[in-house]
C-alpha cells in the first residue's frame, strides 16, 4: 500500500500562483501541502521579465522592504525596429523608483522561493523535487487528491489546487484543458547576460538600483512576436517571444533570433562585451480569455499559468501577478468551500466570481481581443516599417526640396508597407476599441 | 572605447555546445519523453527539429528521428508543433530532475 497523507488541500506547483493559494490556505488555518517538482521553488520556472509588486500589498504589506529584487524599473520604452532603423517611446517616472514602487525586476529562482517561504512560514508544508503524476478520484469522480513520484505516495484533500504551470498535466488530465493548442503558446528564449552594474546604469541611463523594461516590435521576422531587454542589477534578460505554429512552419531556431535582436545597431551597443550566464527557454500562454479552460471541477480549481492566465495584450505584458492573483483567490475560495462542506464544482464556483470582480479576470476580458491585433500580420509585419520610414521621413531634412506633410509622408510609408490608410484608420479604431 | 570586433565574436560567435553549457541539467535515469520513430518516418515537416529550443530532435538517415532527453527544458515546444498522432509521450522528469534555472 502507499503512503497516504491528508490535509485540507494539496495545491500542485510552487510558482507564485502555487505559494499563493498556499498562503492564503495556511493564513486561514488550514493544513496544506505545496508539492514542487524541481529541487526548489523557482528551479522550472523563467519569464520575461517584470513583477507588478500591487498584488502583494494586501497578501505580504511592506513586501518591498523585503523582496529579493534585482531592480526597481524606472523607464519602459517601447521600440519599434526595421533591421537598420528604430523608433522608440520611453517613459520614465521618478514615482516608480520609490516606495511602494510599480514594477521590478527579480529572478525567478529567488522571486519564487521568497513567496513559498511566506507559505511555509504561515504553516504550509513544502515538498520539493517531488512530481505530482496524477489525478485521485472517488467513485463519483471527485478529485480527492495526488499521486506522487515519491514511491507513490499519496496526497489526499478535498481539494486539489492546480498550479502547475503552462503545460498543466492536472488540468487535461481533469478534462479542463481538452487539447493543447500551438496557437494559443509562445516560446519565450532567453539569455541572461553578464555586465557590470555600472555598465547597464551608464547605457541605460539609470542609477543606483533603478531599472529599464524595453518592448521591441519588428524583430522577429515572419513569426509573429516580440523582443524584450530586461535590466538586473550585474545581469540583462535579452530575448525574443514566437508564436508557436508560424515558428515551427518557418523552420528557424529560436535562438537565431535572439542574436538578431543582440546585433541590432540599437541594441548591441547596449550589450557590448556581455557574456552569457543562461540560456533558457519556456513557453507562454498567450491566448487570453477567450482560450482559458474551464478553471474549476470537483475537488479541483486551477491557477496561474494553469488557467492561461499570462496576459499578453501589446501594451501590457503581465503574468507573475496574474497568478498571485488568480492562486490567492483560489486559496480563499477553498477555505470557503471547506467551510461551507461542499468542494464541488459548484462549491468552489465563488472561486472565478472573485477573479471575474478584480482585475484577473477583468483584465483578460476587456483585452479579450487584443492578443489577435497584437499578433495580426500588419501590426507585425508592416506596422514597424511604416512607424519607423515615417519619423525617418519627417525628420530627414531634404533641402533644397520643401518639407513633406505629415499627410503625404504618411501615405507615401503605408503605400511602401502595402497598408492602405482605410486599414490604418480601421486598425486605430480597432486598438482604441480594445485598449481605449 | 574603442570597439574591437571580438565583442560581437563573443556573444553571437557562441556555439549551440557552449550555449547549452551555461544550463543546469540534473539528469535522471528516465527519459521523460519519447519519440516513436516508425510515426515520425510518416511526418513530412518534422517541425520539431528546428523549433525546440534545445536543438534535441535530430533527424535520421532512415526518415526517423532521434531524441535526446538529458538537456531538455521541459517547455512542451516539441508536442505542440507536433502533427502526428502518437509520435510524442511527454511527460516531466522525476522528481529533482531535469532543468534547474537560476537566473529563469
Amino acid at each position: 500500500m502507499p503512503e497516504v497523507a491528508e490535509f485540507d488541500a494539496v495545491v500542485v506547483g510552487a510558482g507564485p500562483a502555487g505559494s499563493a493559494a498556499a498562503l492564503a490556505l495556511a493564513r486561514a488555518g488550514r493544513s496544506v501541502v505545496l508539492v514542487e517538482r524541481g529541487p526548489f521553488p523557482g528551479a522550472k520556472n523563467v519569464y520575461g521579465g517584470v513583477v507588478y509588486g500591487r498584488v502583494l500589498d494586501d497578501i505580504v504589506p511592506g513586501w518591498w522592504e523585503e523582496v529579493p529584487v534585482e531592480r526597481w524599473i524606472v523607464k519602459r520604452s517601447t521600440m519599434m525596429m526595421t533591421g537598420t532603423q528604430s523608433l522608440s517611446v520611453d517613459f520614465r517616472s521618478d514615482a516608480w523608483g520609490a516606495a511602494p514602487y510599480n514594477g521590478m525586476t527579480t529572478l525567478r529562482s529567488h522571486f519564487d522561493a521568497w513567496l513559498a517561504g511566506k507559505a511555509t512560514d504561515a504553516g504550509a508544508r513544502l515538498v520539493t523535487s517531488t512530481v505530482a503524476t496524477g489525478l485521485l478520484r472517488d467513485v463519483a469522480g471527485r478529485v480527492i487528491g495526488v499521486r506522487t513520484d515519491r514511491d507513490g505516495a499519496e496526497l489526499h484533500a478535498p481539494v486539489v489546487v492546480a498550479c502547475d504551470g503552462v503545460n498543466s498535466l492536472l488540468a487535461k488530465e481533469a478534462g479542463l484543458l481538452p487539447r493543447a493548442e500551438a496557437s494559443h503558446h509562445t516560446l519565450g528564449v532567453k539569455e541572461v547576460l553578464d555586465l557590470p552594474h555600472g555598465a547597464i546604469n551608464e547605457r541605460f541611463g539609470v542609477q543606483d538600483h533603478e531599472g529599464v523594461d524595453m518592448e521591441v516590435l519588428g524583430c522577429t521576422r515572419e513569426i509573429p512576436g516580440g523582443g524584450f531587454l530586461y535590466t538586473n542589477a550585474d545581469t540583462v534578460s535579452v530575448g525574443v517571444v514566437l508564436s508557436l505554429p508560424q515558428l515551427a512552419a518557418s523552420g528557424v531556431r529560436p535562438e537565431e533570433l535572439v542574436a538578431d535582436l543582440k546585433a541590432h545597431p540599437s541594441v548591441a551597443p547596449l550589450l557590448r562585451g556581455s557574456s552569457l550566464r543562461e540560456y533558457a527557454a519556456h513557453l507562454i500562454p498567450e491566448g487570453g480569455y477567450d482560450t482559458m479552460p474551464a478553471l474549476a471541477a470537483d475537488g479541483m480549481l486551477v491557477a496561474g499559468d494553469a488557467g492561461a492566465m499570462t496576459l499578453a495584450a501589446g501594451l501590457w505584458l503581465e503574468g507573475v501577478n496574474f497568478a498571485i492573483g488568480s492562486g490567492w483567490a483560489a486559496g480563499r475560495a477553498v477555505d470557503r468551500a471547506l467551510t461551507a462542506g461542499d468542494c464541488s464544482a459548484r462549491g468552489l464556483a465563488s472561486y472565478r466570481a472573485d477573479l471575474e470582480s478584480q482585475f484577473v479576470l477583468a483584465d483578460h476580458k476587456r483585452l479579450r481581443r487584443a492578443p489577435s491585433l497584437v499578433l495580426s500580420d500588419r501590426v507585425q509585419q508592416r506596422y514597424p516599417g511604416l512607424l519607423c520610414d515615417l519619423a525617418e521621413g519627417m525628420f530627414t531634412v531634404t533641402n533644397p526640396t520643401p518639407k513633406a506633410g505629415g499627410l503625404k509622408l504618411t501615405r507615401a510609408a503605408a503605400a511602401r508597407h502595402g497598408v492602405s490608410l482605410r486599414q490604418l484608420a480601421t486598425d486605430t479604431v480597432r486598438g482604441l476599441r480594445i485598449f481605449g | 572605447m574603442s570597439a574591437p570586433p571580438p565583442a560581437r565574436r563573443r556573444w553571437d560567435g557562441i556555439s549551440f555546445e557552449e550555449r547549452m553549457a551555461t544550463v543546469d541539467f540534473r539528469v535522471g535515469a528516465r527519459a521523460h519523453i519519447t519519440v516513436d520513430a516508425d510515426v515520425c518516418r510518416s511526418c513530412t515537416t518534422k517541425a520539431c527539429v528546428s523549433a525546440c529550443p534545445a536543438n534535441l530532435f535530430a533527424p535520421t538517415a532512415d526518415g526517423g528521428i532521434l531524441f535526446n532527453y538529458e538537456e531538455c527544458f521541459e517547455c512542451g515546444t516539441c508536442y505542440m508543433v507536433c502533427n502526428s498522432e502518437g509520435a510524442l509521450t511527454w511527460t516531466y522528469p522525476d522528481g529533482g530532475h531535469g532543468v534547474v534555472f537560476h537566473h529563469g
